[in-house]
């Protein structure tokens, strides 16, 4: 397969950066989208250019690092998937695909499509530890969960902090992320003791990363690679919110 | 934690936003109801009754403050959501397929609330001004001796420019509306698959209902189908 690429270039954080054209041959349909970008970047080199930056790691659609935003969308296309489950056949030959980095004012391009992420760990470090009984190891029932909330709290583990809801976000909101995080320990009788402490420090961190406001338009959702409901988002507010007002 | 700390938060910030949408979502429903007595066909007795009421009870003169405050806290904070959302991503994409995965009218709440804000204008000088305070008497008194605002009306929309404002302004409050009003219920934190399509059909149901009403009254009086 043969593609026209549009590929966003930039030095570092401080430059401006600039799409350029790429014209890429001999691409196998089931070559997934990083796979296509190792490729150039070999022809790059072997030309004696700068290759393209970006970030990857399990290439298993576990890890989050994959963050691209491909013909307009926050990892591409296809509907709940990262850029690496993304594969060639998904376009047509001949087609031409912009490629751009995750754009949000908190998420500082390091160079191309490298982003920095980092303000994601500092919500999570905000959040700050989960109280936990040391000693004998206890037995496996002694803490009953809920099958529902075990579900549900499962579900917002499953996260995996792409930071694709951001780019997604026309607000470039945090919400969906943080929400996740704030509820699959907000679920269990664990995350009980810090419960109320942890929503308003994450919630703070969040702001003070300069991350845009949730006017719940829903993108994030819809992009999510890992379904994530906006669910945790109402949930979160009741949490910000119970721990604000009803507490003093 | 003190409450100016909450309202400064991103959180604080879409609940006030949903706490004073709310709040004029039931107001247009309260000057719908009334409004709608224009279609009485008593020469708008009726509606000039209630219109004397709603304008002279002291509750309600003072309930009218509250809108107002209510108003500018909802604009403020939308205005202060939209300069720091657009803050929040200098450098746009080059080439965006936001439609893909959300309602163009979810994405353009300022725009369509600036609309509204622009016709409120309007509509505040064309009536609100009249009738609080530079008074209606020259209009005369209808069949009941009482003030007429219901030929003010007939009066400002005798216009056809005039009412295709007005019915523009109602499609924005529609567009709005259809968003704002489960997207209100979001903001509380009230999200659950118990009632989430009850809000949906409720909401759906208002967007589209109530800024009909509105528009058919300066269309009906235009066209002189009420009388
Ligand atoms: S909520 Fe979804 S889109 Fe956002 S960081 Fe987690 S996995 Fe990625
Ligand atoms: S590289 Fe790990 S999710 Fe794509």
């Amino acid at each position: 397969m043969k593609f026209n690429l549009k590929v966003w270039r930039q030095k570092n954080a401080k430059a401006d950066g600039r799409l350029v054209d790429y014209t890429i041959d001999n691409i196998n349909v089931d070559m997934s989208f990083l796979e296509m970008v190792d490729v150039l970047n070999d022809e790059l080199i072997r030309k004696g250019e700068d290759p393209i930056a970006f970030d990857h790691d399990c290439r298993e659609g576990i890890c989050g690092m994959c963050s691209m935003y491909i013909d307009g969308r926050a990892h591409g296309p296809h509907h709940a998937a990262t850029t690496c489950q993304l594969y060639m056949r998904t376009f047509k030959d001949g087609d031409t695909i912009y490629v751009e980095p995750f754009k949000a004012k908190a998420f500082p391009i390091i160079k191309d499509l490298a982003v920095d992420r980092s303000a994601f760990d500092r919500i999570i470090a905000a959040g700050g530890f989960v109280s936990v009984n040391t000693g004998q190891a206890q037995d496996a029932n002694s803490l009953p969960v809920e099958k529902e909330a075990a579900e549900k709290a499962m579900d917002a583990a499953a996260c995996i902090g792409c930071g694709a809801c951001v780019a997604a976000c026309p607000n470039s909101a945090a919400m969906l992320f943080v929400s996740a995080k704030i509820s699959q320990l907000a679920m269990l009788p664990q995350g009980g003791p810090e419960r109320k402490n942890r929503a308003i420090k994450m919630v703070e961190q969040m702001d003070a990363e300069g991350f845009g406001n949730c006017t719940n338009i829903g993108a994030c959702e819809a992009e999510c690679p890992k379904e994530i409901k906006l669910t945790n988002i109402a949930r979160m507010n009741r949490e910000y919110l119970a721990a604000t007002i009803i507490d003093e | 934690m003190a409450y100016t700390a909450l309202f400064k938060s991103s959180i604080g910030k879409k609940l006030l936003m949903g706490l004073t949408g709310l709040f004029l979502i039931t107001f247009l429903l309260v000057h719908a109801s009334i409004n709608a007595m224009i279609w009485f066909q008593d020469g708008g007795v009726t509606f000039n009754k209630w219109a004397h009421f709603m304008g002279s009870n002291l509750i309600i003169r003072t309930m009218e403050w509250g809108l107002f405050f209510g108003l500018i806290l909802h604009v403020v904070d939308g205005l202060m959501l939209y300069a720091q959302n657009r803050a929040a991503r200098p450098v746009k994409y080059a080439y965006n397929r936001a439609g893909d995965n959300s309602s163009w009218y979810s994405r353009s709440m300022a725009l369509l609330g600036t609309l509204i804000l622009l016709f409120l204008i309007l509509h505040l000088a064309h009536f609100w001004v009249k009738t609080r305070i530079t008074g209606i008497e020259k209009y005369g008194l209808d069949t009941e001796n009482q003030e007429n605002l219901f030929a003010v009306m007939q009066e400002v929309f005798r216009s056809g420019l005039v009412v295709a404002i007005y019915v523009a302004g109602c499609f924005s409050l529609f567009w709005h509306l259809l968003h704002g009003f489960k997207s209100a219920f979001q903001s509380l934190g009230l999200n659950h698959v118990k009632y989430n399509e009850t809000i949906a059909v409720i909401g759906i149901a208002f967007s589209i209902i109530v800024p009909f009403v509105f528009a058919m009254m300066p269309i009906s009086m235009h066209f002189g189908l009420v009388r």
